[in-house]
């Protein structure tokens, strides 16, 4: 066999696009946390990172099973209609699925109780760590992304926790040529993020041409809503109207999924992936300061959660 | 729609290196901001950062510098990655830090890129730091240096200013052996001088922008070897079928159904039976693929073989390495001391059998040594304690690279590029 590379070869490696070279090197990480690790998660929050992170992975593995379960932290603060797409994608792929309750870790008193109305994103992290010190996992998988925050873009692809479960940006371990080092000591445990390079643009086209299903609310729909600190919130749940605050119908869609109560919608009409594709590529605003509360709350917020142990 | 024009594009990954305070976070800065890569959140966060951290003039270096104490200090800390296309390219941005006491996280960051955009400011010209980091992107191999020499706006734009940075890189390259082409360009960050637009301060400047460098340089690997993939799982479907698919990601060349085989590092022969490209069939795959191979034999393969189409450039199984290394901390390393080797073919113990020189970043020569010291780059052998299906670095990257971890606290301490194997 000829090791000189044909004009045929050439062209395919030229037609390989950024998708595909992202899409490689995700595999390829999911592929060497499982088999460096005794027992990954993966996290999967129905939001439109970690369906694409599970779709990356049910590849990694295919035509074989995925051999490692996907958790969800559920804060009871869920769109149902993202809890009802979780579901579905779980039978539909025959996947296993643990249910990680900030309820009950409120209940058990380990965290402490922020009002029916209270924001449960950051005390998530605390049930995560519970969860993965229960169900002895030594690496969880999770959509994390460099360019969602500038305390992200710092984070390495294997991200050392230590027995507290925190984060430590000036300790990371180097990773030269991506190549991952996953030795730990029973307690302390690894976040791996096999889309660390991509984009939210990257992430539309990808869920585009591979017609990736997504929960509901990622497309426009019509909904009640009231204005709060400039973000748009769906009346229900945990989200009550204050004084002075008017609920009203508006056409609207998600660009991320999180706890009801911080979650922020915007004004849209797109209907299809197409539509969705061609306004977050007009896109003026990141998605999180769009439409996450909890993020804009001080300069550092995202640094401060991940020390704690936050994804 | 130009979403999706961008649909097809090449991906490019880039990294800045250079001494501290050259401009390196501030180029990012600027070509983030030149080419619309900024939100108006991002952008709006960093006037505000840049009243509390700064003289309140906007601080472009603040796009990158996202951890508290880098905002605090003024420094980078540690790689950050950011994210741009243009109609022409996509582009990973890794901006290093330029501190000796990072340089782990420059090496990170210049690892894995095509193109390493050295920064050095005109009025201090070549700095050790300087030497040190194209002396290690030009061992890494990336396959282009854009010089820009910065801050030109302090020197009145002085083309001879710029002459002696270009000649003085030039020989750094040139003493050490390397053949990496240099596109130099003189700029100013802070106003964007030749960043993404020619400027009107260089008329004795022809050459491109840095933009329209990165977007026209060929970043097409030459593959002069057969295709090889280290196993790093084996795929088995539940229940009736007997598939087994040998996963990993090709390196070297393309592979076809059909091709001859060896499996390294016990040498059974077998040819590809079918092929998969991130999990659909296919009749060929190329370099960088993430793919998994069915064999027509019934072998005992896993994870620490390497599967290599037949022909002329076979990898070695090797029990001793050559390699130089760039070593990351601060405990010295020294001849007899144990390590771990993690390689794409597996993590085996090692054993330091000897350390012959170091690169001296002051003549850029080899000086004979006994042992390295934080950020020292030197050559030593190592004996394994079982063998590493090994390839030269400067042949193929993946099979040519590999790092070191400290047995008792897991760090990764060494970054190993690997010049032979026996
Ligand atoms: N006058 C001038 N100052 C610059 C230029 N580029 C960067 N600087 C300043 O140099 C300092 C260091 O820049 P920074 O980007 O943080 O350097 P880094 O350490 O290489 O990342 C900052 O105060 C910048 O504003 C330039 O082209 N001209
Ligand atoms: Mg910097």
């Amino acid at each position: 066999m000829s090791a000189v590379t044909s004009q045929n070869e050439l062209e395919i490696l030229a037609s390989r696009s950024h998708l595909d070279r992202l899409e490689s090197e995700a595999i390829t990480i999911i592929r060497e946390v499982v088999s460096g690790c005794e027992s990954p998660v993966l996290l999967f929050s129905g939001g439109k990172d970690s369906a694409v992170l599970l779709w990356l992975a049910i590849k990694a593995f295919a035509p074989a099973r995925l051999p490692f379960p996907v958790m969800q932290v559920d804060t009871g603060h869920n769109f149902p209609e993202v809890i009802e797409y979780r579901d579905e994608f779980v039978r539909k792929y025959g996947l296993e699925l643990i249910v990680a309750s900030v309820q009950e870790s409120i209940d058990r008193g380990d965290i402490p109780d922020p009002g029916p109305t209270g924001s449960r994103n950051r005390q998530q992290a605390v049930t995560l760590l519970t969860a993965i010190r229960t169900h002895k996992f030594d690496a969880a998988f999770g959509g994390g992304r460099r360019d969602e925050d500038k305390a992200r873009a710092k984070e390495r692809i294997l991200s050392f926790r230590d027995k507290k479960g925190g984060w430590e940006p000036r300790m990371q371990r180097p990773e030269p040529w991506n190549i991952l080092n996953p030795r730990i000591v029973k307690g302390e445990h690894l976040r791996a993020f096999p889309i660390s390079n991509w984009t939210e643009l990257d992430i539309w086209e990808y869920i585009a041409r591979e017609e990736i299903p997504l929960p509901t609310i990622y497309f426009s729909h019509e909904r009640t809503v009231i204005e709060r600190d400039g973000m748009l919130l769906s009346v229900g749940g945990p989200v009550v109207p204050e004084d002075g605050e008017v609920p009203r119908k508006e056409i609207v869609r998600y660009r991320t999924v999180g706890d009801m109560s911080c979650t922020g919608a915007v004004r849209s009409t797109a209907t299809s992936y197409e539509d969705v594709l061609a306004e977050v590529s007009t896109a003026r605003i990141t998605e999180r300061g769009a439409t996450r509360a909890d993020d804009n709350f001080s300069e550092s917020a995202m640094e401060d959660r991940k020390r704690e142990g936050y994804f | 729609m130009s979403a999706v024009s961008t649909a097809s594009n090449t991906q490019v990954r880039i990294a800045t290196i250079g001494s501290v305070d050259d401009g390196k976070s501030t180029l990012i800065g600027r070509l983030l901001h030149d080419s619309k890569g900024i939100f108006e959140d991002q952008l709006s966060a960093v006037s505000k950062a840049s009243r509390r951290y700064g003289d309140g003039t906007f601080n472009l270096a603040l796009l990158t510098d996202g951890l508290r104490a880098e905002r605090e200090q003024g420094i980078t800390i540690d790689v950050a990655y950011r994210y741009f296309a243009t109609p022409k390219r996509s582009f990973v941005l890794a901006d290093t830090p330029g501190h000796a006491q990072f340089t782990r996280n420059m090496v990170t960051g210049a690892s894995v890129s095509d193109i390493a955009i050295v920064l050095v400011d005109a009025r201090h010209g070549v700095v050790e730091q300087t030497r040190r980091h194209v002396s290690i992107a030009a061992l890494l191999g990336v396959s282009h240096l854009v010089l820009a020499v910065n801050k030109m706006d302090l020197v009145n734009w002085d083309e001879t200013v710029f002459d002696t940075v270009v000649t003085d890189v030039a020989a750094i390259v040139s003493t050490l052996g390397s053949s990496v082409p240099i596109h130099p360009i003189p700029i100013c960050a802070t106003d964007g001088e030749n960043v993404v637009d020619a400027g009107d301060k260089t008329p004795w400047y022809e050459g491109p922008s840095v933009l329209e460098l990165l977007e026209t340089l060929d970043i097409t690997p030459a593959a002069t070897i057969e295709a090889r993939l280290a196993v790093q799982w084996t795929l088995r479907e539940h229940g009736g079928s007997d598939y087994r698919g040998y996963a990993g990601r090709l390196e070297g060349g393309a592979i076809r159904v059909g091709d001859m085989v060896t499996v390294h590092p016990h040498g059974y022969s077998s040819t590809v039976a079918g092929l998969t490209r991130a999990g659909s069939p296919t009749d060929i795959a190329v370099p960088g693929d993430a793919i998994a191979i069915e064999l027509a034999d019934d072998l005992d393969v896993g994870k620490g073989n390497v599967i290599v189409v037949d022909g002329t450039h076979q990898p070695v199984d090797a029990t001793g390495l050559i390699a130089d290394v760039c070593w990351f901390t601060d405990t010295e390393l020294n001849v007899g001391d144990a390590l771990v080797v993690r390689h794409a073919s597996g993590e085996v113990s090692a054993r330091v059998a000897a350390i012959t020189h170091r690169l001296d970043l002051e003549t850029l020569e080899n000086t004979p040594t006994d042992r390295l010291i934080l950020n020292d780059i030197g050559r030593v052998e190592l004996a394994l304690s079982s063998p590493l299906v090994v390839d030269e670095y400067t042949v193929n990257r993946a099979g040519g690279s590999a790092i070191a971890i400290d047995p008792v606290t897991n760090a990764t301490i060494g970054a190993l590029m690997i010049r032979s194997g026996c």
